[in-house]
């Protein structure tokens, strides 16, 4: 970019932002953003502007200033973030930062007749401001992935409670699909549960699950040996029909696995399980 | 202009003597441990490490280890580990990464297995030339 | 050959613990000291507690398998007690699924199906011991 770096430039921007400090501030954040008088909004503005100029002063290339100074980092960063959290549209917040530029560019008029330096003061805060348009969009979509993730995780593990039906016996009803990230959840907290209740039989219950494709399948496979390597047995119920018959069809073997129809059905099974292995007691406890 | 993935070095470790496997797992481990990894997680990122160790020991005849926290442009966390050797090579790739074969110690599911274990997973080898693996679990 | 690894007899059962930074040299002596004490003792059960590892690796399950299929040869029965849930999950993620393999949740568990049976539950079963 054509001397955005030259250091006469520089030191002019920054003798601007210096002496205009309050009213570029001021200016900007008066009527751009139509709540004049919020002492915050003016404080941010300042903030913004005292960094800005400190940058300027310093020795990153304006190309980084916005992406690498500590200071303009952040102002642009709690800014952002305090706008959204009010609701504010991001391209708002992007505009009332575009909007500064106007402002800055009125103050070098009112500071240089010079129309070279005016053309060259221009092109570097147009530099500066654009990029710190695009943080300020940047930040308020990293908020809302972030946002969305926590939902989603929280989600997850809201849908997939362990129950404990008997001692020793636990379940888990599936509703909804089963995707790879639902059940690693799920047999995350089916293997704690199992090794706090030291149960012996953990039934999955499909009942609510739409459609069991070959991957639905693979998932509940790997259940079944994650649970089999803690050291209990694992019971699927609740196969409709319908359901029996896709599997058959695609080929899926679920032969090793113990299947039974019923939530009901799957629980006379564990009993049965727990007898086994000689201990009546359990059974009765 | 955007800020790509930043990293921060946290240390290049050795892996030339069996002693050293056990040294690179706890340098895994305590990486995965700063950088904020559930259990789960933690155990996947050092499973995935003594795999990747252990292929460079037998197969490579040793090689590096380094272990570096990183950080994508979504702002999301993250832990890289790059396994290097300068051993023969593997010739099949494909066949490397099919559960089941091997050509050494172990049960073959060094790259198949350990590739489920993280996010992203790079390869990069040819006859001759060594291999080094690149593989990084990001946090949920 | 010593591992240094504890292995406690209970009459003609085996129990042992493997440790958390269990290295490639003492799993294989471990499975030579416990090979030759199953064949030279007689014994009926093998309860290796894994409950300490924080990891199991392609190498750590190779030798737990091959364990159990030598102890299969020797008429015993081995019972692998306590994997952590972190551990069954990335074991099952790699891909194995330790063929072959007994488990037990707990070394108390593996006790029970070897056919020891608690104190309180024998008590409980006794014909009406009022």
């Amino acid at each position: 970019m054509l001397g955005t770096d030259d250091s006469q430039v520089r030191t002019v921007l920054a003798r601007v932002l210096e002496e205009d400090r309050t009213a570029l501030a001021h200016d900007w954040a008066g009527p751009e953003t139509g709540d004049g008088g919020s002492p915050q909004l003016r404080r941010e503005a300042v903030e913004l502007v005292e960094a800005l100029r400190q940058a300027l002063t310093g020795t990153l290339p304006v190309s980084r200033i916005v992406e690498q100074d500590p200071a303009v980092r952040d102002a642009l960063t709690s800014l952002s973030e305090r706008r959204a959290r009010a609701g504010a549209q991001p391209s708002a917040t992007a505009m009332a930062i575009l909007a500064l530029k106007r402002t800055m560019l009125g103050a070098i008029e009112r500071h240089t007749e010079d129309s070279a330096l005016r053309y060259r003061a221009a092109l570097l805060v147009n530099e500066l401001l654009d990029s710190a348009g695009v943080l300020t969009f940047e930040v308020y979509s990293t908020g809302r992935e972030r946002i969305i993730r926590e939902q989603h995780s929280q989600m997850l593990e809201l849908s997939t409670p362990v129950v404990r039906l008997w001692r020793h016996v636990l379940a888990v009803p599936l509703i909804g699909t089963l995707d790879s990230a639902r059940s690693q959840v799920v047999m995350n907290s089916l293997l704690e549960s199992i090794q706090a209740n030291e149960a012996r039989v953990a039934i999955i219950d499909i009942t609510g699950v739409p459609t069991v494709d070959t991957a639905v399948a693979h998932h509940l496979l790997q259940t079944v040996s994650a649970v089999r390597l803690m050291g209990a047995e694992c019971v699927i119920s609740g196969i409709r029909p319908s359901i029996a018959q896709t599997i058959t069809q695609l080929g899926i073997d679920l032969s090793h696995i113990v299947t039974r129809g019923s939530l009901a059905d799957a629980l006379a099974t564990a009993m049965q399980l727990l007898g086994d292995s000689g201990r009546p007691g359990a059974v009765s406890g | 202009m955007l800020p790509d993935e930043r990293t921060t070095p946290s240390g290049e470790h050795p892996v030339r003597v069996e002693e050293d496997l056990l040294a690179a797992r706890h340098a895994v481990r305590a990486a995965a441990v700063a950088a904020g990894f559930s259990i789960v997680d933690q155990t996947k990122i050092v499973t995935a490490a003594s795999e990747l160790v252990r292929n460079a020991y037998i197969h490579g005849g040793g090689g590096t280890m380094t272990v570096e926290s990183v950080r994508d442009a979504a702002g999301r966390h993250g832990l890289r580990l790059r396994v290097r050797d300068e051993g023969p090579g593997i010739a099949d790739v494909e066949q490397a990464m099919t559960d089941g074969f091997s050509t050494g110690a172990g049960l073959g599911h060094g790259l198949g297995g350990t590739r489920r274990l993280v996010d992203d997973f790079d390869l990069d080898t040819a006859p001759g030339r060594g291999t080094t693996v690149t593989v990084v679990r990001w946090k949920p | 050959m010593n591992a240094g690894l504890p292995i406690l007899r209970l009459g003609d059962i085996l129990l042992s613990g493997l440790m958390s930074d269990l290295d490639d040299k003492t799993a294989l002596a471990f499975t030579d000291e416990l090979t030759t004490r199953i064949a030279d003792e007689g014994i009926r059960g093998v309860i290796i507690d894994i409950s300490r590892l924080e990891i199991v690796d392609s190498f750590v399950a190779r030798v737990l398998m091959q364990l159990a299929g030598t102890g299969r040869l020797l008429g015993t029965r081995m019972i692998v007690a306590g994997m952590r849930p972190a551990v069954a999950l990335t074991l099952t993620e790699l891909g194995l699924q330790l063929t072959g393999v007994r488990t037990a949740l707990n070394a108390e568990q593996a006790m029970e199906l070897l056919g020891w049976r608690r104190p309180a539950e024998a008590a409980e079963e006794a014909p009406h011991a009022s």
